[in-house]
């Protein structure tokens, strides 16, 4: 069965390729050692199927982790012990937690909008798992090498702030559908500065391709300094630009505005409750999962070992030793900072993330333009680079703090 | 040829109940639906690039505004049906429309079918080659387009704060 013109699902089978490590090499050949004795069409099918499988049972492993995780560090920064009573150090939590939320009574409001109200969580989820597809986690690992997969990835990414909008929406509950209109600006002020990060990005690589983006890091300059986008000025300012609007996109504190629980009680989480609202929090993560592992494509080199030598060690196992300090960042960010004001939100995204990001557009065309500078015009290349980073930096984050001083307390 | 039928029929009903529904919410939900239908032909039809554009540009972008616009104008949840406002307002959305269907009528007629129609003479175009043209010849329509989309979003701006005045001049 083939579909002229659907490109999509005629991909390329990737193959093992005899010159990398067992390791290396490892997920391939158990995938075809299983898959191997089909007729082509069905093998086809057989080996997505496995990769699907693959991909969602391996992040909703991490997803269980990941709580347990929270929980624990969280109360190691509120100097609480966190979870201790299920198992030694709490380890089987995850396990308590999803037998708890499968068991839970599931309520629908009565004046609830049915359809959507069940539609919402299992949209949210679909395109939260759908983004995974498109990341490369090692040299064979991509689930789906589009041509244009950053656009795929931002593309089904997007839709995730509609589901919010539709739970919202349908629970027929006034903190809800403030959670709602709040879920619609923050991804409005939210998805310029992600996009405008990451074109920058696309620029230097020349491609919208996830795998070619991690190929153009793949290099080391005097053979021990790793070509990696975020050792770049623009690279650099880029990934934090990217790396904050991925806070908000994630619905992640301080960005958490639509489930505020001071405020609005949970937002749209209000009106949810058993599985559905375990549903809710599998997708939070998720989208975590995915923007964090994109933020490692695009600056952090990918499955790029930082050292030659360092080749020899599996490259998912690099994808993931760089993925599990931006989701400790997460937790670390979410214990520190106080949740923002809806006005601060968006003011912070209009008038400092957007114009920085544009400004960086520029910068990132500086430095394309200058890659045949050599010898001494390669200090004079960085510092003009530095200096279209740091100074727009400095001068609107003093314009926006203007006025603004730490708060002052007076003894009587 | 099955899978176009399956979009097609898809994106049609889901535009025309979008039509036939009272519930405006439901409408630009289902709007949305059969803007993902069409997101789907691209699909099919081997364009990748403007199936993805298409998802994250109408279904991500276009899709929030007209939420926010209906949740904003809309005073309660009661009012959020809609009857036809005026006889003359009608008559202009089908004078509108017509127009638009006259044009995309014109432009699919006068455009060679049966070209790249016949399994495997599809041209491959990459996003690269893309890129190249709209930055290339077509350089000049992708600016009138900005400018557009620049001009629209200032006129926004100027309606949402002429709002804003005739508020505080009803409080006072």
């Amino acid at each position: 069965m083939t579909w002229p013109g659907l490109s999509l699902f005629s991909l390329p089978l990737a193959a093992a390729n005899p010159a990398d490590s067992f390791l290396e090499r490892a997920p391939l050949l158990l995938r075809d050692l299983l898959t191997g004795a089909l007729p082509d069409p069905w093998r086809w099918l057989a080996n997505s199927l496995i990769a699907i499988v693959a991909t969602v049972v391996v992040f909703a492993s991490l997803f269980a982790v990941m709580t347990l995780a929270e929980r624990k560090v969280l109360g190691r920064m509120q100097n609480r012990p966190g979870p201790n009573r299920t198992g030694p150090f709490g380890v089987l939590q995850p396990l308590a937690d999803g037998i708890k939320m499968l068991t839970k009574e599931d309520i629908v409001p009565r004046s609830a909008d049915q359809v959507l109200h069940l539609l919402a969580p299992i949209t949210l989820l679909a395109f939260s798992i759908l983004t995974l597809a498109v990341i490369p986690y090692g040299r064979n690992l991509v689930g789906l090498d589009l041509d244009a997969s950053v656009l795929y990835f931002f593309a089904a990414g997007a839709a995730t702030e509609l589901s919010v909008f539709m739970a919202g929406w349908a629970s027929r509950n006034k903190y809800a559908l403030l959670a709602a209109m709040r879920a619609l600006a923050q991804l409005i002020s939210y998805e310029l500065p992600l996009l405008l990060a990451v074109v920058p990005v696309v620029m230097l690589a020349s491609s919208l391709r996830f795998t070619e983006i991690v190929a153009a890091q793949g290099s080391w300059a005097w053979g021990f300094f790793p070509q990696w986008f975020v050792f770049t000025p623009w690279g650099f300012a880029g990934f934090l630009l990217f790396f904050t609007a991925s806070f908000a996109e994630a619905n992640r504190a301080p960005f958490d505005l639509p489930e505020a629980e001071s405020e609005l009680i949970a937002g749209h989480l209000t009106e949810y409750s058993g599985f559905k609202y375990a549903l809710f929090f599998m997708a939070e993560y998720f989208g975590m999962f995915a923007l964090s592992g994109v933020a490692v494509t695009l600056f952090l080199g990918g499955w790029n070992a930082p050292l030659p030598f360092l080749t020899m060690v599996p490259s998912y196992v690099w994808f993931a030793l760089k993925l599990f300090p931006l989701l400790f960042f997460f937790i670390w960010v979410r214990a520190t900072f106080p949740r923002l004001r809806m006005d601060q939100l968006t003011r912070f995204a209009w008038k400092f993330l957007v114009p920085l990001a544009l400004i960086n557009l520029g910068t990132a065309a500086f430095w394309s333009l200058t890659t045949g500078w050599s010898g001494p015009l390669q200090l004079v290349r960085w510092a003009i680079a530095v200096t279209l980073v740091v100074g727009p930096f400095v001068v609107m984050g003093r314009r926006l703090s203007a006025g603004v001083r730490p708060r002052q307390y007076r003894y009587a | 040829m099955l899978p176009l039928v399956v979009i097609a029929l898809l994106t049609l009903a889901t535009a025309a109940v979008a039509m036939a529904l009272r519930n405006l919410i439901h409408s630009a939900l289902l709007l949305i639906g059969s803007w993902g239908g069409i997101a789907a032909f691209y699909l099919w039809a081997g364009a990748e690039f403007v199936a993805f554009a298409q998802v994250l540009v109408y279904v991500g972008a276009i899709s929030m505004v007209v939420l926010f616009a209906v949740l904003l104008t809309r005073r309660s949840r009661t009012d959020i049906a809609l009857a036809p406002d005026s006889v003359g307002r009608a008559f202009a959305a089908i004078v509108t429309g017509g127009a638009v269907v006259g044009v995309l009528a014109g432009a699919i007629l006068s455009s060679p079918l049966g070209a790249g129609t016949v399994a495997g003479n599809a041209p491959a175009i990459s996003v690269r080659d893309l890129g190249l043209q709209l930055m290339g010849s077509h350089a000049a329509a992708l600016l009138v387009v900005g400018g557009l989309l620049t001009v629209a979003l200032l006129g926004a701006v100027v309606i949402a704060s002429a709002d804003r005045a005739e508020k505080e001049d009803d409080r006072s």
